[in-house]
Order: C-alpha cells, then sequence, then structure tokens
C-alpha cells in the first residue's frame, strides 16, 4: 500500500497533503510506503503500478467537512498537459504503461489559507488535519483486519 | 544579537502560478495586440528578508515545484559568495554538478515528452481529445515507458544528492553535506548506458521532427533576437553549473563575453510596463527596444562554442549546420537543443559517476565574510540569478531574484503575437486548434507557470479573445 502526499508546505494550507505524510511516517505503520511531493507527476504510474492500493492526500478547496474520502479510477487524460498531474490521471498513465490497475483513494483535507507565503497550517486545517489522520488511522486498520480475515 | 524574523508580505502580488494570454481583435477581425500575462512569484523577494543565510538554499526551493534544485542551487552559489568561499572542494563541486545535471535532465525530459510530443506528434491544430501523452502512448507506448524511467532517473539523482527529492538540503554554504556513497554510485552505474542510448534516440527524435518541418520549423513564432547564457570561463564551452556570461546577437555578433556574473547589474536592466508583473531585462548597452533577449535550450546552444562531452557536442554541430553556424532564431528549434542537453546531462552524469571524487570526505572549504552574494546558474529554463546582501547577524536584507521565465518574458511576448497574427487574424470562427498554436508558441520556451498552490490540480493557462468592441468572444482554459 502506498500513500502520497503532495503539495507546496510554503504556501500555507497547501501543505496539507506532506504534513499529513509526514505524520504518517513517524507512525512507521508496517506494510505502508510514504511519499512526499509537491505534486504529481508522470513517475508516480510507476510507483503506483507497484501496489495494490494507493491513498493520495491532497489539501481541498472549498469541500464540506474537515475532510473527504472517495475511492477513484483512472480519468481525466485531457489533464495531461501539465507538469502537476491529478490523482486520476496518474491512475489512467498507469493503466496505460504498466497494465495495473490498483484500488485507488482521494483523502481530501479541507483548507483555506493558500494566498500567502507562509509555513504552517491555519488553526482550522490544522485542526481538519489531525480529524483527517484518525480517520485513515482507523480505515488503515480496517483494512488490515479485512486482509486477515481474507488470508486466514 | 537580532532574533530571526520571518516577514510575511500581505496581500502577496504576484503569486498565482497562473499564465493568461489576451488577444485583442481590431474591426476587421486582425489581431491588434496579443500579450502573454505570468503573475511570477516575485514577492519572494521581500519574503526572504530576515532570514538566515544558511537557510536560503533551502527555502528558495519552495519558488517552484518544477526545478526547485535551480533555485536552491543558485541560492547556495551566492551564499558561497557570502562565506567568502570561490572555490569549492573537488567533493562539493562535483556533487552540486551531479545534482544539477539529474535536475535539467529529468525537467527536460517530462517537457519534452509528456508535454509538446503530443503537438509535434499530432500537429498543433489536431482535436484537443487527440492532444495528450495518452495518445503517444498509443502509437508509441516503448516512448512513454522511457519517459517515465529517464525522468524516474533524474530524480533519483537529485534525491542521493540532495538528500530527497523536495527540499533537499544538500547544497549549503561553501560547500555540500554530503558525499556519493559506492553503493548509489553503483546503482546509477549499472543504468547510466541505457540512459545514454535513449538519450541520442530522442535527440534524433527532436532533431528528424524539426528538420522534416523545416518550413513550419522556420516561421513558427520565429524572430531574431539576441541571446545570453553562461559559457564555461576557459573555452567558452556550454556549461550549465558554472563559467561567465555571454550574449551574442541574432547574427552571432559578440554582445559582450566573458563577463563575471557577478556584474550582471551592470549589463541588463530590469524594465517594467504597466499591463505586466513581470519585468522585462534587456542589454543595458542595446537599450529597451533592441537588447531584449532570450535564454534557455536553444539560446545555450547559439551562445556555447562547444560541447565538453563528445555525443552531444557532435548533435551541436548537427544543429549549427542548420544555420551555417549562426545563431538558430527557430522558437521550436528548442525542443532539438533540450535533448541535446539532456544528452550532455546523461554523458556527465557518467563522467562523474566514474569520478572518484564523488567519494570524497572534504565537502566544506570555508573563506572571509562577505555581504554580498550573487549566484547564477543555468536551469532547465535557461540563466537563473540570485542575488542577496546580509547584515552583520547573517539575515538577509536584500534579495533580487531574475528567472528564467523573467528573460524570457519579450521573446514569449513576441511568440505570441506572431502566431497569433498568423492564424487567427481574418477569421471568422476562431477554433480550439487555432488557440492551440498559441500555446504551442508558449510551450515552446516551457515557461514555469506554476511556482503557487496545487491543490486539486488548479493551474491554468487562459486564453481571451477580444473583438473590437473589447467584448470577450471567446476563451479556452487548459493548463501548461
Amino acid at each position: 500500500m502506498l500513500l502520497i502526499g503532495y503539495g507546496n508546505p510554503g504556501r500555507g494550507d497547501d501543505g496539507l497533503g506532506p504534513a499529513l505524510s509526514e505524520a504518517i511516517v513517524a507512525r512507521g505503520l508496517p506494510g505502508l510506503e510514504v511519499d512526499t511531493d509537491y505534486q504529481l507527476v508522470a513517475e508516480h504510474a510507476l510507483a503506483v503500478s507497484e501496489q495494490d492500493v494507493v491513498i493520495f492526500v491532497d489539501a481541498e478547496i472549498g469541500a464540506e467537512g474537515a475532510y473527504s474520502f472517495r475511492e477513484i479510477a483512472p480519468g481525466a487524460p485531457e489533464v495531461l498537459g501539465s507538469h502537476s498531474l491529478v490523482p486520476q490521471t496518474v491512475l489512467a498513465l498507469c493503466d496505460t504503461l504498466y497494465g495495473a490497475r490498483p484500488k485507488a483513494f482521494v483523502l481530501g483535507i479541507s483548507g483555506y489559507e493558500f494566498g500567502e507565503v507562509k509555513e504552517g497550517l491555519s488553526d482550522k486545517a490544522a485542526a481538519n488535519l489531525a480529524a483527517a489522520e484518525a480517520f485513515l488511522l482507523e480505515w488503515l486498520q480496517k483494512a488490515d483486519q479485512q486482509r486477515e480475515a481474507a488470508h486466514a | 544579537m537580532t532574533e530571526p524574523r520571518l516577514i510575511e508580505i500581505s496581500p502577496v502580488t504576484r503569486v498565482e502560478g497562473h499564465g493568461k494570454v489576451t488577444i485583442h481583435l481590431n474591426a476587421e477581425n486582425e489581431v491588434d495586440e496579443a500579450r502573454l500575462h505570468i503573475v511570477e512569484f516575485r514577492g519572494f523577494e521581500r519574503f526572504i528578508r530576515g532570514r538566515l543565510m544558511w537557510e536560503v538554499p533551502v527555502i528558495v526551493q519552495r519558488l517552484c515545484g518544477i526545478c526547485p534544485v535551480s533555485h536552491h542551487l543558485a541560492a547556495a552559489k551566492a551564499m558561497d559568495m557570502i562565506a567568502g568561499v570561490d572555490q569549492l572542494t573537488p567533493t562539493a563541486e562535483k556533487m552540486r554538478r551531479l545534482m544539477h545535471y539529474g535536475q535539467v535532465m529529468q525537467s527536460h525530459v517530462l517537457h519534452f515528452f509528456h508535454l509538446a510530443a503530443p503537438d509535434l506528434l499530432f500537429g498543433f491544430g489536431a482535436p484537443a481529445e487527440k492532444r495528450n501523452i495518452f495518445e503517444v502512448i498509443k502509437e508509441n507506448p516503448e516512448l512513454g515507458k522511457r519517459a517515465v524511467l529517464m525522468r524516474k532517473y533524474g530524480q533519483e539523482i537529485i534525491e542521493a544528492t540532495a538528500g530527497k527529492k523536495v527540499h533537499g538540503t544538500g547544497a549549503i554554504p561553501g560547500g555540500i553535506n554530503r558525499n556519493l556513497p559506492i553503493e548509489r554510485r553503483d546503482h546509477f552505474l549499472a543504468s547510466v548506458d541505457q540512459m545514454i542510448e535513449w538519450s541520442l534516440d530522442a535527440v534524433k527524435l527532436a532533431r528528424n521532427y524539426t528538420l522534416e518541418h523545416e518550413d513550419l520549423v522556420a516561421e513558427f513564432g520565429s524572430f531574431p533576437s539576441n541571446y545570453m547564457s553562461l559559457v564555461r570561463e576557459s573555452d567558452g564551452a556550454l556549461d550549465l553549473y558554472h563559467g561567465n556570461l555571454r550574449a551574442l546577437s541574432s547574427t552571432g555578433d559578440m554582445i559582450f563575453d566573458q563577463v563575471p556574473y557577478t556584474k550582471y547589474h551592470e549589463l541588463i536592466v530590469e524594465d517594467v510596463r504597466s499591463w505586466s508583473y513581470m519585468k522585462f531585462p534587456f542589454i543595458k548597452t542595446l537599450g529597451p527596444d533592441a537588447g531584449w533577449y532570450r535564454v534557455g535550450p536553444l539560446a545555450r546552444m547559439n551562445t556555447a562554442a562547444f560541447i565538453d562531452t563528445p555525443l552531444a557536442d557532435a548533435a551541436l554541430k548537427d544543429l549549427k549546420a542548420v544555420t551555417c553556424g549562426t545563431p538558430n532564431n527557430s522558437t521550436l528549434a528548442n525542443h532539438w537543443a533540450r535533448m541535446i542537453e539532456v544528452l550532455h546531462c546523461v554523458e556527465k552524469i557518467r563522467e562523474l559517476l566514474n569520478d572518484p571524487d564523488l567519494q570524497g570526505t572534504d565537502l566544506i572549504a570555508k573563506g572571509d565574510r562577505r555581504e554580498e552574494g550573487i549566484g547564477v546558474i543555468e536551469a532547465p529554463r535557461g540563466n537563473l540569478i540570485h542575488h542577496y546582501k546580509v547584515d552583520e547577524h547573517d539575515q538577509v536584507t536584500y534579495c533580487n531574484l531574475i528567472v528564467s521565465t523573467t528573460h524570457n518574458n519579450e521573446g514569449m511576448n513576441r511568440a505570441v503575437k506572431d502566431v497569433a497574427v498568423k492564424h487567427l487574424s481574418g477569421k471568422e470562427q476562431i477554433t480550439e486548434g487555432m488557440l492551440n498554436h498559441v500555446e504551442v508558441a508558449i510551450r515552446a520556451y516551457d515557461p514555469c507557470l506554476s511556482c503557487a498552490t496545487h491543490a486539486l490540480g488548479q493551474m491554468p493557462l487562459q486564453v481571451e479573445l477580444f473583438n473590437a468592441d473589447g467584448a470577450l468572444v471567446d476563451s479556452l482554459t487548459q493548463c501548461v
């Protein structure tokens, strides 16, 4: 399983993705690879192709609630005209290049302050980060239990 | 001692990574004016004030998610000067060069294969749904896989030399904080010949496109201009990491040569215009009308006397033969030049990997401290200037950055207008394919428009078309 947190920590709440990655790395969870990047790029397709499950974590603008979590499918090929990709395009690239279709999810954490050049999260975003991390840990635990049950 | 301060500017202007093209038509539907607006990240010059000098090479990487290493190294070179170090240890310089070649390689590969290839393979006016890398992969799946692996190779070089892909801490004032362990060297050596072979194929691909579309390349967004880059101090060879400044005219006349980059401000004036946040640099002796210039891969091919790696040098001679040795003014030839640089970088990487200095332990040099530092590097998109002053507490009091996209501002605007006039003027209906022609011209420069946030992929280039009455008649949004 791979978790990719991405965003620019120098732009306030855009650092939510990397902040979650760092928090998860600090926990040293077995069986979970963690990557941190500024943005999604083409070679993430290769990394994703080697996994059975991938979770993309990004800041989200204008969403309801502290965070959202949803399964996604390959798509949005038209977006691959940029240095920066969306998760669906990474999956499509992964499928097209390597014939791999891992299960994939997006964890979007609500952020509010993106305009200023500053490090650190807003208070509301930091609270959302904590809520998203708690959710993710619970989700990972359930996923582990399901996997163990399937192998039993 | 004064406490470190964080200075924040609010509101911060010039921070978005969005680019916008506006095209104004007259009553006859002829293009009256066409402009590229890029809101560059100039706020950083104020933001950095008050930070400690040793922090700067790490902080400035946050200017850009595409070429953070270039900012890291340019700032580190400036801090070397402040640390009083004029000559790095061999290990430090070679580790930094390795980092830089990895960066230029991966950046160019991504641009050529993923961003430019769909335009080049399917035509500028092809349907939008056709112009993406997935269609390229359908025609040539091997190309897509190579592009990913080549870029991954460059990214891994960055990680090995800077510590991590993003916000690496490799370069520090006066040197580097790590060497390259033998096992990492062997990892890279194992596939470097494969990278060279693929780079040769990429040069061939770009070369053949340029020559097979000679008429298109000659007229598309092309015009004479001056060119500027660093060249190697001793002999004028291409040098992406260090050297002196050289500028040539469109016909190859030397404007200035082997000028230390610490004197850049004596050579270049940064002009401002009312309609753009971005400055318009020009060569002081020539004035604003005649003194504008271009930087980047093609500019470097034009200014370099030769390349000191054999395969890339042969490729350079091939490119120069097209214009009988005089500067090549064809904007689209940037793609060919870019691939020659990929080949050069990989040749340099192989050369460095075989150099035992990379395993040296003498990492930092020392000198007599100064209060001003200027670092210049040839970033993937062209010349990049970082200029700082610090106070007695090592806090930054002054910062001036001239990034590649700013150097190319006038050139990109001219390319936009040239293409708009040729492909949109007089047309009753403006199609998406026509507007894409404008984007192709911009894309040839590979401008960096994305120095801001990327939450959920919001980084569009917007094209707006206005009629003679000033009313918006068409618009298109596309990521670049």
